[in-house]
């Protein structure tokens, strides 16, 4: 069983159908005999129509039990896509669950991996491919995780120092030093992927660099980069400091692409299933709040002070809203320059490990999609999301189109194939 | 005051000025909020963060004095259980040649390598970011106080040695009255470099971890490349490191003897 003991949630739903079905008829006999005489599917959609199960359901949902451990400690890095993380616990999303939730900021990927390993906190911010590399003990000691929800589709960009204004391809980038914030970074993906498909080779080409988001900056200005593949707020940054422009939004490279994620050790999931079910609730409860347009501006406000991005109010909104001068002198209308999804597709996972494999950072044979399924929780999320209300996509597998490169669709049925119809590639 | 102390005190206040004027003069020669921040908006940062030192607002966001609270506190820890180690390490050490010997190889490895390098291997084994911050410190102030020990109880003249064998002094009491006495200045001139070392490191390892200590908020302040705060920090570094080096100074002073 893939997703452990949180399948409590199921068991729940067949709970409050059965309490209705029993309601309805007078009974447990009176059920048995209808269901019998009419079949179950038939009944329980009869019963539908005159009884709004699904609501039901969803109240039978929205109380787990009482969360096993309601004093929990979450660790985020201050960057824009860790915003449903961090606005939960001001905006109260972690309290309406029964949670006393604090958010610890980190200074480094290292740093809040190893923090999470070593349990300091109880669950955590984590960009998407750091859960399947920890899980797979890719560059990090072996622990099982799982990652329920996707915190923020699009969202980065590539941002050039000024100096650099009439680049135009990617071709015009040999020789130059960029910056990614981590290894397992879908960063340093989309960057590696975006050189090679305008034929530059990402390991002799250009020299890539892991720096931390904070100090990518002062090294745009110190010339010691040409240019970072970053999240946000680092890339408007530079355009407020006039260091740098954005070259290209990575919605333009793979329109709404995964990057950072909401993570937990496995054996939170399997040992609090109720804290878990607490938290992603929450979770999935903000992500949506800030899917929407409206709420942008007020979450700026709420993120920017000094305890959770610390960053000029001003920044932070024209992130949020879309709307902000890339640096060229142009003020650029973008509504979905970030957006907030949650449903981690397994197909983003077998994406994200075929370029794991690709890059030489997975040596080993795997099977990509029972990794996939391991650790993004599509299917315990869709219901989790159905239980809110919300609406999750039917399949947790789909193809996924790019805006760049020779093959654009990717089916994860074949990533084998996939990988193969690369030239610049180190496997 | 004799007159060459008031010519030093002229000449220092005379540099510090000089210093002030010509950064300020190459700060304010740039735009306001480009460029290095001059000591004008530094002392208005300052001012605001001496008004109110002790807030907090969260584990995120503390004041500077809670900050170097936290700082001072992971140093004392670190730095007393090093020292303690360190001073009786080195008086064994120094009283035995053939051990000293055996052992150097291994100082001398150990010596040189930056404290910092150590913290992926205590966090991986220790698992506590915090624990790991304090064995940091741990370590950077190790080293000068065990070879200052193990040198000073070396270099003890043989006559006190031999006094005190006559005397038929119990071992307790042959270290507490002769050795540790005549080793002092060169065990506390041990203690002052790695109090140096150990200030230094602290800062380093607070910006590697995060979560509290004036390190931590240098990093955040960093992040938002408020320039002005970062100075200020610098200022408050060097000025309790200042204060530090001030008191293991009077120690020593007060533990000098001639022979």
């Amino acid at each position: 069983m893939n997703e452990g003991n949180w399948d409590t949630s199921t068991l729940r739903e067949r709970a409050a159908e059965r309490a209705i079905e029993r309601a309805v008829f007078g009974g447990e006999l009176g059920r048995r005999a209808f269901l019998t005489a009419v079949g179950a599917t038939t009944a329980a959609a009869a019963l539908a129509s005159v009884f709004p199960m699904a609501a039901a359901k969803a109240i039978a949902q929205d109380r787990p039990g009482p969360p096993e451990k309601r004093d929990l400690k979450i660790g985020f890095i201050p960057i824009t896509c860790a915003t449903p993380i961090i606005m939960a616990e001001p905006m109260g999303f972690y309290r309406r669950q029964g949670l006393n939730v604090q958010v610890l900021k980190a200074s480094s990927w290292a740093m809040i991996r190893d923090i999470s390993i070593n349990g300091e906190t109880d669950a955590t911010h984590m960009l998407s491919p750091m859960p399947l590399a920890i899980t797979l003990g890719v560059g990090s000691q072996s622990v099982p995780y799982v990652m329920p929800a996707v915190e923020n589709i699009n969202g980065q960009a590539i941002t050039l120092a000024t100096k650099h204004k009439g680049i135009k391809t990617a071709a015009d980038m040999k020789g130059f030093k960029f910056g990614v914030p981590f290894d397992y970074s879908m960063h340093n993906f989309l960057l590696r992927y975006f050189l090679a498909e305008g034929g530059v080779d990402p390991d002799r080409d250009v020299q890539i660099r892991a720096v931390p988001p904070p100090e990518m900056v002062a090294n745009l200005r110190a010339n010691n980069l040409d240019g970072y593949l970053a999240p946000d707020p680092f890339n408007q940054r530079a355009v407020f400091e006039e260091v740098g422009f954005i070259f290209m939004l990575s919605k333009d490279i793979w329109p709404g692409h995964p990057c950072c994620a909401f993570a937990a050790r496995r054996e939170l999931m399997d040992k609090m299933p109720n804290t878990f079910q607490a938290t992603l609730n929450a979770i999935l409860d903000a992500t949506q709040y800030a899917h929407d347009q409206a709420h942008r501006k007020e979450i700026a406000a709420v993120l920017a002070p000094k305890n959770f991005l610390n960053q000029p109010v001003e920044v932070v909104e024209q992130v949020l809203t879309g709307v902000f001068p890339d640096g060229l002198g142009n003020t650029r209308t973008v509504p979905d320059r970030i957006d907030f999804d949650p449903f981690p597709y397994h197909s983003m996972a077998i994406w994200i490990l075929t370029q794991m494999k690709r890059w030489g950072y997975l040596k080993a044979d795997v099977s990509y999609r029972k990794v996939a399924e391991e650790v993004f929780l599509a299917t315990g999320t869709a219901r989790s999301m159905r239980a809110l209300g919300q609406k999750p996509p039917e399949a947790p597998s789909v193809k996924h189109a790019f805006a760049v490169g020779k093959t654009r669709v990717f089916d994860p049925d074949k990533p084998d194939d996939y990988l193969k119809s690369f030239t610049i590639r180190r496997t | 005051m004799t007159r060459d102390r008031v010519q030093v005190l002229c000449l220092s206040v005379a540099i510090g000025v000089v210093f002030v004027l010509a950064w300020q003069a190459f700060a304010g020669s740039r735009p306001p909020g480009k460029g290095l921040p001059g000591p004008l908006a530094v002392g208005a940062t300052a001012w605001q963060m001496l008004a109110h030192p002790f807030y907090d607002h969260g584990p995120n966001d503390k004041g500077i004095g809670l900050q170097l609270g936290a700082s001072l506190g992971r140093l004392a820890l670190g730095y007393l259980t090093a020292s303690a180690g360190a001073v009786m390490l080195g008086v064994i050490l120094g009283l035995s040649p053939l051990l000293y010997r055996a052992v150097n190889p291994y100082i001398q490895v150990l010596k040189p390598v930056s404290p910092l390098a150590w913290m992926p291997l205590f966090l991986y084994t220790i698992k506590d970011s915090g624990q790991s911050a304090i064995l940091v410190i741990f370590m950077s102030s190790l080293w000068p106080t065990l070879a200052n020990t193990a040198f000073g109880v070396a270099s003890i003249k043989r006559d006190y040695l031999n006094v005190a064998s006559i005397l038929q002094l119990s071992w307790p009491r042959r270290l507490v009255t002769v050795i540790l006495p005549a080793a002092a200045p060169a065990i506390v001139a041990g203690l002052r470099i790695s109090m140096g070392s150990a200030w230094v490191a602290i800062i380093a390892a607070e910006m590697l971890i995060g979560g509290t200590g004036i390190g931590y908020f240098v990093w955040n302040e960093w992040n938002n490349l408020a320039l002005t705060s970062v100075i200020f920090a610098i200022l408050a570094i060097g000025l309790v490191g200042v204060l530090l080096d001030a008191g293991l100074a009077r120690l020593s002073r007060r533990l000098a003897y001639t022979e």
